[in-house]
Formats: C-alpha cells, sequence, structure tokens
C-alpha cells in the first residue's frame, strides 16, 4: 500500500510542464489534487516513473463566467467551485457535494475529475451535457477537446501523452432553465452505481432545448441524443418522461459488474431520466408564461 | 532522490528530508514522531488520516509529504490545551464518542473544521460532515451527540 518509487518535478509554468511530457511521454503522471492518483499508486495500479506536480503552477486558477461559459482552470479545487456555485448554479452544487466527502473535494480538482474519466463520476457527466470542452496544450500548440470527444472508455480519454489540460469550459444553463441530478449510491459520497442529469428550456409551454446523459450505466458517460430529439418540442408530461426514458435505456451501452447488474442499471436509469427531466421542467421558468 | 521540506505542524516548525513517495500521514508519523494521525486504508476512504491543511480537512494517504513544503498541518496533537482537552475533545470523552479510538483524531479534526465553517449544525449536517470518517465500534451516534455538545458549549 506504499507508491513504488518515483522521480518528482513541480515546475512553475505551463511550459516546463510540457518539457517533461515531451521527454517523458507514457512515463510521467500528472499530479493536480492527487485524489484519484495517489490511490493508484498506494495500489500500484500506476506505476509511472515520473510525476509531474503541477500545484505550484502559476496561472492555472482561473474560475470565471462570461456570457454563460464557465471557464474553470487546472487547479481549481472541487470544493471552490462548490462554493462559487452557490451564488451561481444549483445544478453544480448539487452534482459536486456528491464527490467522495469535503476532505476530499477540498483536494480534488475539476480538471483532475475530468481527465481521470472514471465513467461514475459526476464531472465528467457534467462537462458532457453541458457542452463542455477541455483546452489541451501541448509543444504543438492549443486545441479544445469537446466532452464527446474526450471520454473514450473508463479512464481513457483522447489526450496524448504529451498533452495537459489547462482549463475545462461549460455552458451553465440559461437564466430560467431547469435541471435534475441524480444518481443513486450505496452510501453518501461513494461512487455512484447509476447516475441521470437533465437541462431543459420551456418556450410557450414546449420543450425548446432539453440535454440529458447518463453516467455509471456503460464505459463513458453518455449523451442522449435521440431521447433528447424526442423531448423537442413537446409538452412536458410524465408520459413524455416515460417516453424519453425508454429511449434512453436503448441509447445506453449499460454493463453489469460487482457493484449492480446491467439490468438493475437500466432500470434505475430510466428512473432516474425521468425523475431527473421531472425536477428539470419543475425548476424551469417559462418566459412566454 | 530525496528532498528536504520545512513546514509547520500544529504552529511548530519542522523540517525532514522525504523521498517523493513518502506520504503526509507517514511523514508525521515516522519522521515527526506525530503518531495521533491514524492509517488506515491508505486510498483515502476510511478518514483515519485526516488532518487540516490551511485549516481545511484533507487526507494524510492523498498528500505526498514532498508537497507539502511552506504548508501549515494541524494534527490532533494540536488540538489541546496541554493538560486542557479541546472543547471537541472533552465533549467525546464526556459523551462516549469513541471505544477503540482509531477514527477519532480524524473525526476530531474533520469535526473542528465543521464547526468552523458552521457552527451550530444540525444532526444531518454533522452525519454528512463525518460520513467520510468510518468508525466501526460506536455506531456513529455518540459521535454525533458528542459533536452537538460541543458546538452547543461554544454558544
Amino acid at each position: 500500500m506504499k507508491p513504488a518509487p518515483f522521480e518528482y518535478a513541480d515546475p512553475r509554468t505551463v511550459d516546463e510542464v510540457l518539457e517533461h511530457l515531451a521527454q517523458r511521454g507514457d512515463d510521467a503522471k500528472i499530479l493536480a489534487g492527487g485524489q484519484s492518483l495517489v490511490p493508484m499508486l498506494n495500489f500500484r495500479l500506476a506505476r509511472p516513473a515520473m510525476i509531474v506536480d503541477i500545484n505550484r503552477v502559476d496561472g492555472l486558477g482561473t474560475l470565471t463566467e462570461t456570457d454563460g461559459t464557465l471557464r474553470v482552470g487546472a487547479l481549481v479545487r472541487q470544493r471552490r467551485l462548490e462554493g462559487w456555485s452557490r451564488e451561481r448554479s444549483p445544478l453544480l452544487v448539487a452534482a459536486l457535494s456528491l464527490i467522495g466527502h469535503a476532505a476530499i473535494r477540498n483536494r480534488g480538482t475539476v480538471a483532475g475529475s475530468i481527465v481521470h474519466a472514471d465513467p461514475a463520476a459526476e464531472l465528467p457527466a457534467l462537462l458532457l451535457v453541458l457542452d463542455g470542452v477541455a483546452v489541451a496544450r501541448s509543444p504543438r500548440g492549443e486545441r479544445q477537446i469537446a466532452a464527446a470527444d474526450l471520454f473514450q472508455g473508463p479512464l481513457m480519454t483522447s489526450l496524448a501523452a504529451d498533452e495537459l489540460v489547462t482549463e475545462t469550459r461549460f455552458t451553465l444553463p440559461g437564466p430560467g432553465d431547469g435541471w435534475g441530478f441524480h444518481e443513486v449510491a450505496r452510501r453518501h459520497g461513494d461512487f455512484a452505481l447509476v447516475g441521470a442529469v437533465a437541462t431543459l428550456r420551456l418556450r410557450g409551454g414546449r420543450i425548446d432545448d432539453a440535454r440529458l446523459a447518463v453516467f455509471a450505466a456503460g464505459p463513458t458517460p453518455r449523451r442522449l441524443a435521440g431521447a433528447e430529439r424526442a423531448l423537442a418540442g413537446q409538452s412536458p408530461s410524465p408520459g413524455l418522461f416515460r417516453e424519453a426514458a425508454e429511449l434512453a435505456t436503448r441509447e445506453m451501452d449499460t454493463h453489469g459488474d460487482i457493484h449492480a447488474t446491467a439490468d438493475y442499471r437500466r432500470t434505475v436509469a430510466a428512473t432516474l431520466v425521468a425523475r431527473a427531466l421531472a425536477d428539470a421542467t419543475g425548476r424551469a421558468k417559462d418566459p412566454t408564461r | 532522490m530525496t528532498r528536504t521540506i520545512r513546514l509547520h505542524v500544529n504552529g511548530q516548525p519542522y523540517e525532514g528530508t522525504v523521498e517523493p513517495r513518502t506520504s503526509l500521514v507517514d511523514f508525521l508519523r515516522d519522521a515527526l514522531d506525530l503518531t495521533g494521525t491514524h492509517v488506515g486504508c491508505e486510498h483515502g476512504v476510511c478518514g483515519a488520516c485526516t488532518v487540516l491543511l490551511d485549516g481545511q480537512p484533507v487526507r494524510g494517504c492523498l498528500l505526498l509529504a514532498i508537497q507539502m513544503d511552506g504548508a501549515r498541518i494541524t494534527t490532533v496533537e494540536g488540538l489541546a490545551d496541554g493538560d486542557r482537552l479541546h472543547p471537541l475533545q472533552q465533549a467525546f470523552w464526556d459523551h462516549h464518542g469513541l471505544q477503540c479510538g482509531f477514527c477519532t483524531p480524524g473525526i476530531l479534526l474533520t469535526a473542528k473544521a465543521l464547526l468552523e465553517e458552521n457552527p451550530h449544525p444540525s444532526d444531518d449536517e454533522i452525519r454528512e460532515a463525518i460520513a467520510g470518517n468510518l468508525c466501526r465500534c460506536t455506531g456513529y451516534h455518540f459521535i454525533v451527540e458528542a459533536i452537538r455538545a460541543a458546538a452547543a458549549a461554544r454558544r
């Protein structure tokens, strides 16, 4: 339960981080909050030759919102975003407060959870449902990776070994948009057995824009495009939500493991999707009414 | 490779030489002989190693000591004032908030941070705050009572 030996660097600039990554490639791992990486080191599930600690890098602490786009620097701790969100985004508060425990969120970063890409984690699902992007830097320059292209499988992303995510961006629900976030876990703070998140806008009593995703129900969090299309332009009702939930289960690539069977996850996911949609409708303010 | 770090623990300056892989909790116990902080699961689940970093609870097993150069840490040894127990420690004594005591240092520090942020928590808030600290003896009931009593004593 102790990590294997590794070299350690704690550079002060992004360029120095990129140099280390360019030199060491897959042998190097980036350490931000360490709340996922250090357990893997302790179990020796990860044995990097080098740890590049970014905690002393300047300029990665951005936390700003402009025109509905939330920019979160790579060193913003989950607890800091949680505090910021109390005034701005109840959806983020609901999701963040379910990540581990306060002691974990005090250290764990937003970007770190996203690039760790645990299929049962809340933040990757949020990035996906909020049309988010990860901003990655490498010696080749900077690129923006849409959430849908980022998550490739359990703990797998499309990031190259020499890329550092410097920032993540989320498109926050607009004023008046409703939201719903539900997950089932054995205990508070445990990884979700299955979860669902929805946002939607109402115009003239009809659903104008619905965003829907599930997590812990497959190898990656999943946007439910078919269910979103089925909701568009419809009047919200329990029947419609059941129909969307039914469509959603057909879009999922659900798996079973020691924690829950695939059938259990599909059944519970359908219920959570319907609940998230009902919550989102209840919270939405229709500007035309 | 080793590196020398300097940090403050319970207000006292310390210096030590660490390998990169040494965790904060192992450093506190083995290098500084502050054995009040306990090592449980070593992967961030049990909360036994919880200490305060700049006043906020963190897992001592998920931080590397080498990262702590310049840090300010509070451990359970920093709670009592000489022979006088900290109000939380006194409340745990009075309300039988511990049996074997293994989880107690982590719970005391978690509760200290809770009461500083939220001086009058509800029972639900207390339970949520200590949800990341596993106790296999008490069933938590007396722990919640003790924290509630310590909060009341502060009024």
